[in-house]
C-alpha cells in the first residue's frame, strides 16, 4: 500500500496542496512543510497541548491528528488568527498579565482559551482551569493565565484604559 | 517520538472496511478519533502495517432515539455526546461522566465508538454501557450481531469485536421513572484517567433503594460491577450504618489492582469514599 498521500486543505484561509506521508502528523506537516512554527511540538502523545491547532472549528491535538487525515479541513494556526486580530484582547491580557515566560506553551494555550471563551462564556475561575487542564505550562503557573482570561472577558485591558482586578 | 511508516487507506463505506481488514488481517488498524491509536503510534507501542480510517463513512456518527434506547453513533465524537440535550434528558450517567474524559481538544475527536473499543479499564464510558445495561452492535463481513455490555468487555483492552469486525454503534436504554443516576471519580487533575472511579445507576424512591448496579472503573482489567455491595441497598435508606456496610462489603467483594497512583487496598478505600459520596445526595441524603 503506497505510504504517501495527496492532500488539499486550507491553511489559515489559504488553499494548500501538498504529497505527506501517511504517518507524517499534522502539526509536522504545518512546521515542516508548510514552515508555520508557532505550533509547537512537546509530549507527540496528546498530553501537554503544545500542539493545539484549530480543525473545522474546533481545537484538537496537532500530534494526533494525521496530516492525511486533514484533507479538506479549514485549519487555523496562531499565527492566522493572529493576523486576523481575532486574538487581540487576549494577547494583550497575557502579555500586561505576564501570562507567559518562555512562551512554549502559549500558542495552544490561546487557542484553547479562545475555544473556551466562545463555548462557555461565563465559566469560573475553576471552569476556565478545568478547560485548560489538557495544556502544560511549565514556567508561568496558571494563576497569570486565568487572570488574563478574566481581563480580556471583561475588557478591562490596557486597550480600554481600565485596570483588572485580581482574585 | 515518530510513528513507524504505515500506510492510509480511507474507507468510503463499511464494505471497504470489511475488504481492508480481510486483506490485512491483524496488520492493519481502525482509524476513529485517533486519540488513543495515534499516541500508541507514536510510542512504538504498536506498528501497524495500515490504518484504515473509518471518520468518513456516511452514517457511523450520530445520536438518534429509537424509542426505548438512545443509539449512539461509534463515529459520533465525545464533544457531540457531551453536548447532547438527548443524552442529558435520557441517559444523564453518561452527560456526568463524558467532561471527565481527557480535555476538550481530545473531546473533540475522540468517539464514544473508540473509547468503546479500545476497553480502557481506567476509562468512563466502558463502565457507563455497563452500568446502563447497553447493548453493542457489531458488523462484520457475514452481517451484524448485537452483544450486552456486560459479555462485551473480555479483559485488558479485549472485547468480543471479533477479526474482520467493526463496532457501528451503542444503544443505551433510556432512564426510568423512579431512577438515579450518580457518577464520581478520582483524579489527581482534572481530565487524568481516573485513580478509581464509579457509576452508579439505582431505583430510588423516597430516599430508599431499590434495584440497581455499582460499577467500578480502574478497580480491575474491565468495568467491575459489584452485585453484591449493590444488593444490600435494597430497601435501605442512606444512613452511616449502611455506608460502613457497603464500604465493608467493596473490601470483600473488589479486588483492583497495585500500580504507580495507588495500591489495592487504597482503592479499596477510595471505592467506599465514591460510594458515599455519590449514594448519600442520590438518596437526597
Ligand atoms: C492525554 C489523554 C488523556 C486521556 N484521558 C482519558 C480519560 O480520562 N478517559 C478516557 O476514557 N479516555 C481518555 N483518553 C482517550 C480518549 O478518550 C480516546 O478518544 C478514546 O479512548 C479512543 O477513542 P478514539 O475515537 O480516539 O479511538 P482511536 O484512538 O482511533 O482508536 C482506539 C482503538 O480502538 C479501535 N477502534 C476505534 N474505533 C473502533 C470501531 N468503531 N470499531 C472497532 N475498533 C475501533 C482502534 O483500532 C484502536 O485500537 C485520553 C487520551 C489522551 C491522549
Ligand atoms: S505535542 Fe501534542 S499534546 Fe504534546
Ligand atoms: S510560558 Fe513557558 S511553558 Fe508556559
Amino acid at each position: 500500500m503506497d505510504k504517501n498521500v495527496d492532500i488539499s486543505l486550507t491553511i489559515n484561509g489559504e488553499k494548500v496542496t501538498g504529497r505527506v506521508e501517511a504517518r507524517t502528523n499534522l502539526v509536522d506537516f504545518l512546521r515542516y512543510d508548510v514552515g508555520l512554527t508557532g505550533s509547537h511540538v512537546g509530549c507527540e502523545h496528546g498530553v501537554c497541548g503544545a500542539c493545539t491547532v484549530r480543525v473545522d472549528g474546533r481545537i484538537v491535538r496537532g500530534c494526533l491528528m494525521a496530516a492525511a487525515q486533514a484533507d479538506g479541513a479549514d485549519v487555523w494556526t496562531i499565527e492566522g488568527v493572529t493576523e486576523t486580530g481575532e486574538m487581540k484582547p487576549l494577547q494583550e491580557a497575557f502579555v500586561e498579565r505576564n501570562a507567559l515566560q518562555c512562551g512554549f506553551c502559549t500558542p495552544g494555550m490561546l487557542l484553547t482559551i479562545a475555544e473556551l471563551m466562545e463555548r462557555k462564556p461565563d465559566a469560573s475561575r475553576d471552569e476556565i482551569r478545568e478547560f485548560i487542564s489538557g495544556n502544560y505550562c511549565r514556567c508561568t503557573g496558571y494563576q497569570a493565565i486565568v487572570d488574563a482570561v478574566e481581563m480580556a472577558r471583561k475588557g478591562t485591558g490596557k486597550s480600554t484604559g481600565a485596570k483588572g482586578d485580581s482574585a | 517520538m515518530k510513528p513507524a511508516p504505515y500506510g492510509y487507506a480511507r474507507a468510503a463505506t463499511l464494505d471497504d472496511v470489511f475488504s481492508l481488514l480481510a486483506e490485512h488481517g491483524e496488520d492493519a488498524k481502525i482509524l476513529a478519533g485517533g486519540q488513543s491509536l495515534m499516541a500508541t503510534l507514536n510510542m512504538r507501542l504498536s506498528e501497524p502495517e495500515v490504518l484504515i480510517d473509518i471518520n468518513r463513512i456516511d452514517g457511523l456518527a450520530g445520536i438518534q432515539d429509537t424509542g426505548d434506547t438512545i443509539r449512539i453513533g461509534a463515529m459520533t465524537r465525545h464533544v457531540d455526546v457531551e453536548e447532547s440535550d438527548v443524552i442529558a434528558t435520557h441517559a444523564p450517567l453518561i452527560t456526568a461522566a463524558m467532561e471527565h474524559v481527557a480535555h476538550p481538544a481530545i473531546r473533540n475527536r475522540g468517539t464514544f465508538g473508540g473509547s468503546i473499543a479500545f476497553a480502557d479499564p481506567a476509562a468512563e464510558m466502558p463502565a457507563c454501557a455497563v452500568a446502563l445495561g447497553a447493548t453493542m452492535h457489531i458488523a462484520g463481513k457475514g452481517g451484524t450481531r448485537d452483544i450486552p455490555a456486560t459479555d462485551f468487555f473480555k479483559g485488558l483492552y479485549e472485547t468480543a469485536i471479533g477479526e474482520g469486525e467493526i463496532l457501528t454503534a451503542v444503544s443505551v436504554p433510556k432512564i426510568t421513572a423512579g431512577w438515579k443516576s450518580g457518577f464520581m471519580e478520582l483524579a489527581r487533575r482534572h481530565g487524568d484517567y481516573a485513580i478509581i472511579g464509579l457509576c452508579a445507576h439505582l431505583q430510588v424512591s423516597d430516599g430508599k433503594f431499590g434495584d440497581g448496579s455499582l460499577v467500578f472503573f480502574n478497580a480491575g482489567d474491565r468495568p467491575v460491577s459489584a452485585p453484591l455491595t449493590a444488593a444490600l441497598l435494597n430497601e435501605q435508606n442512606w444512613s452511616d450504618e449502611l455506608s460502613e456496610k457497603l464500604s465493608a462489603s467493596l473490601k470483600d467483594e473488589l479486588d483492583p489492582p497495585d500500580d504507580l497512583n495507588a495500591d489495592g487496598p487504597m482503592r479499596k478505600h477510595l471505592a467506599g469514599v465514591l460510594v458515599k459520596r455519590t449514594l448519600a445526595p442520590m438518596a437526597g441524603a
